[in-house]
C-alpha cells in the first residue's frame, strides 16, 4: 500500500516545497515582527499584536477569501503585482502565501517568547563591552533565542503542511499546482473508491508531522547543551 | 591629582531621588554606602545603562554626558568596562570567546593589556575552553573582570562585584583586584556596602546615603569619621594607625603602640618603628565597666563612652573614645542597660580580634585575628 500513485507523489512534493518556501520566507519577517513586539515601545503594539493573531482566530475561509480579494488578479495588491510577473492565484506560490499567513502567528509567538526570555542583563554587559545594537542582536539576543526560533519555524512548517481551508479557498484544488498533500486527501474522499488512497496519503501526513516535531526536538536539545543551558 | 571621572547628576524616581556630584582620580575610588543609596544607579549612570533628569558626566576629560548641551554616548562607544554584581558572562560563548568579545570591538586601538597579560593577571589559563556554566562564582567573576579588561576601557566599574560570593571567593578575588589597581593602572571605582573591602582597596572613598553623597576624601580619612561608624552599623569598625613596638619572641606576639593605648597581636614581622593600620571590626569589641580580670584576651583599652545608637532589633552601637580616639562596640540594648552604659562613663573596652595589614596605608587585612 506504499505504492504510491504519480499524483500522490505529487501531491507530496508539492506540499513540502510549498511549505518550505512558506517557512523560509516568513523567518525574516517573522524574527522583526517578534522583536516588535517583545522589545519595542511603540504606538499601535496592541494592533499589530491582533493583527498577527488574526489568522489563528478567523475561519481559514475567510482568511482565504481575503487574500483572494487582496491578491486575486483583480484584487488590491493582485492586480498590481501582475504588472511586474508576481502572480499567486492559482499557483503554487499562492497556496505558499497561503500557508505563510495561516503559519505566521504560530512562528511569531514561539519567537517572541524566546527573545522575552533572553537575559537583558546580558545584552547590556554586550553594550558595555562595545557591541552596538546591531551587534548585541546577533551575537546574544539572536544565538540565545535560537531554540524558539527554530521551534517557530518547525511549528510554521508543520502548519502549512497540514493547512487546507486558505489554501484552497484563494488557490483552489489544481493537482500539480495547488494540490497539497490536505487537498488531495479531501479530493480522494470525493470520489468513489478513493479511500485507499485517502489512508495512504494520511499515514505519510501523519509520518511527516512526526518526523518534523521529532527533529525539532533533537535539535532544541542540542542547542540547549550549546548554550549551556541543558 | 587629576580627574579621571567628574560627575554631577540628578534623578527622580517616583519615591527615589539622587542628587550626586563628585570627582574622583586615579587609582581605586570606593562607591560606599547601605543598600538603596543609590550605588548601583551611580555605576549606571556612568556606564549609560541610565539617563539622569540633569547631569554632566566626564571621563578622563571626554563628555559622556550633558544634558544642557544635548550630549549623550551611547554605552558602547563610552569605553567604561563594568563588572557586575552577578558575572553575566555569554552563557553560548566559552570563556575564551567571553574574554574575546570585548575585544573584538576594541580593535584598532592599540593601548592597554594583551590578552595573555590578562590571562595571567587573573589566573585564567587553565579555564579558557570551559563554559561559563562550568565555572564556580569566583571563576566567573575573574572572567568578567578579564573580559571589561580586554575591551581596553579608560575606567573600570566594578560594582560590588564580591557581594555573590562566600568568603573563601572573595579571599580568592581580593588579590587580584589589589593587582589590577597596582599594576593595570586603570583608574577604578568599585561598589560596596562593606567596610573590610573599601578600607583594603580604596584610595579614594566617597560615601552616600539616601542618594546624595555624604562624605567624600582619602579613604583613611573618611573611614575614621566617627559619624560613618554611626550609619554603617553592621559593618562597622574603627580605624587604628599604630607603630611596631616589639616583638616578644617568647610569646611570639607583636606589641603595637598608639594614641589609642597598646595593642597585642600575632608575630607581625615587620621592624620596630613601622607603621600600620588596623581595623578593630564593633562585633569583636566587648565593653566592661571595671578592669576585667580572669579573660582570655589581653587587649584592654581604657576610655569612655561617647555615644549610643540603637540599631536593628536588639543592638546599639557605642562609641568610645580612648585617649581622643574613636571605637565603637556592638552591643545587645540589654547589656547597655545591665552596665548602665551612658554618654561620659567610664568603660574598659576588650578587643577579641583585629584585622590588620602590613603595607599600612589604603589597606586593610585580608580578615580579622583573634587575639
Amino acid at each position: 500500500m506504499i505504492a504510491l500513485t504519480p499524483d500522490e507523489w505529487t501531491a507530496i512534493g508539492l506540499s513540502l516545497r510549498v511549505a518550505a518556501v512558506a517557512t523560509l520566507a516568513s523567518l525574516i519577517p517573522g524574527l522583526f515582527v517578534a522583536m516588535l513586539l517583545a522589545r519595542g515601545r511603540f504606538h499601535g503594539r496592541a494592533l499589530l499584536d491582533g493583527l498577527v493573531h488574526l489568522p489563528l482566530i478567523l475561519p481559514p475561509v475567510v482568511t482565504g477569501y481575503l487574500l483572494l480579494l487582496s491578491f486575486g488578479r483583480r484584487g488590491t495588491f493582485g492586480a498590481a503585482l501582475a504588472e511586474v510577473g508576481i502572480v499567486f492565484s492559482f499557483r503554487w506560490t499562492g497556496a505558499a502565501l497561503a500557508c505563510a499567513i495561516m503559519g505566521f502567528p504560530l512562528m511569531v509567538r514561539a519567537m517572541r517568547l524566546s527573545i522575552e526570555a533572553v537575559d537583558r542583563r546580558l545584552e547590556q554587559a554586550a553594550a558595555t563591552l562595545g557591541a552596538r545594537p546591531s551587534a548585541v542582536f546577533l551575537t546574544v539576543t539572536l544565538p540565545l533565542a535560537m531554540p524558539g526560533i527554530l521551534a517557530g519555524a518547525v511549528l510554521a512548517f508543520a502548519k502549512a503542511m497540514g493547512e487546507f481551508g486558505a489554501t484552497i479557498t484563494f488557490v483552489s484544488n489544481i493537482p500539480g499546482e495547488t494540490q497539497t498533500l490536505p487537498s488531495a486527501i479531501y479530493s480522494l474522499t470525493q470520489v468513489p473508491g478513493g479511500e485507499a488512497g485517502a489512508l495512504r496519503l494520511t499515514l505519510i501526513s501523519v509520518a511527516l508531522s512526526m518526523t518534523a516535531l521529532l527533529v525539532s526536538e533533537l535539535l532544541a536539545r542540542r542547542l540547549a547543551r550549546r548554550l549551556g543551558t541543558g | 591629582m587629576s580627574t579621571t571621572l567628574d560627575i554631577d547628576v540628578l534623578l527622580n524616581r517616583g519615591a527615589f531621588s539622587l542628587e550626586v556630584a563628585f570627582a574622583a582620580g586615579p587609582g581605586l575610588t570606593a562607591l560606599f554606602g547601605r543598600s538603596g543609596s543609590g550605588k548601583t544607579t551611580v555605576i549606571d549612570l556612568i556606564a549609560g545603562l541610565a539617563r539622569p533628569d540633569r547631569g554632566r558626566i566626564a571621563v578622563t576629560g571626554e563628555t559622556l554626558l550633558d544634558t544642557e548641551r544635548g550630549i549623550a554616548v551611547p554605552v558602547h562607544r563610552r569605553r567604561i568596562g563594568v563588572v557586575f554584581q552577578q558575572a553575566r558572562l555569554m552563557p553560548h560563548l566559552s570563556v575564551r570567546r567571553n574574554l574575546g568579545y570585548g575585544r573584538a570591538f576594541a580593535r584598532g586601538r592599540s593601548d592597554g593589556i594583551a590578552f595573555e597579560g590578562v590571562v595571567d593577571l587573573l589566573g585564567l589559563g587553565h579555564l579558557l575552553e570551559r563554559r561559563p556554566a562550568g565555572l564556580s562564582g569566583g571563576e566567573a567573576q575573574r572572567v568578567a573582570i578579564g573580559r571589561a579588561l580586554l575591551s581596553r576601557p579608560r575606567l573600570l566599574l566594578m560594582d560590588e562585584p564580591l557581594a555573590a560570593l562566600d568568603e573563601g571567593r572573595k579571599a580568592e578575588i581580593l588579590p587580584y583586584i589589589e593587582r589590577l589597581r597596582d599594576e593595570a593602572g586603570l583608574p577604578i571605582v568599585y561598589v560596596s556596602h562593606a567596610v573590610s573591602e573599601v578600607a583594603r582597596l580604596a584610595r579614594t572613598v566617597v560615601v552616600l546615603e539616601a542618594g546624595r553623597v555624604a562624605a567624600v576624601g582619602a579613604a583613611d580619612t573618611v573611614l575614621r569619621q566617627a559619624d560613618l561608624l554611626a550609619t554603617q552599623e553592621a559593618e562597622a569598625g574603627a580605624i587604628l594607625d599604630m607603630i611596631v613596638e616589639e616583638t616578644d619572641s617568647e610569646t611570639g606576639l607583636t606589641r603595637l603602640s598608639g594614641r589609642v593605648g597598646r595593642l597585642w597581636v600575632p608575630r607581625l614581622l615587620r621592624s620596630i618603628g613601622t607603621a600600620v593600620r588596623i581595623r578593630v571590626p564593633a562585633r569583636d569589641v566587648l565593653l566592661a565597666t571595671q578592669a576585667p580580670v580572669g579573660l582570655s584576651a589581653r587587649n584592654i583599652l581604657e576610655g569612655h563612652v561617647v555615644s549610643i545608637h540603637a540599631f536593628g532589633e536588639a543592638a546599639a552601637m557605642v562609641q568610645i573614645d580612648c585617649h581622643g580616639v574613636l571605637l565603637a562596640a556592638r552591643l545587645t540594648r540589654a547589656s547597655v542597660r545591665d552596665l548602665a552604659l551612658a554618654p561620659g562613663r567610664a568603660v574598659y573596652a576588650v578587643v577579641k580580634s583585629i584585622a590588620f595589614d602590613p603595607q599600612g596605608v589604603g589597606t586593610a587585612g585580608p580578615a580579622p585575628v583573634e587575639i
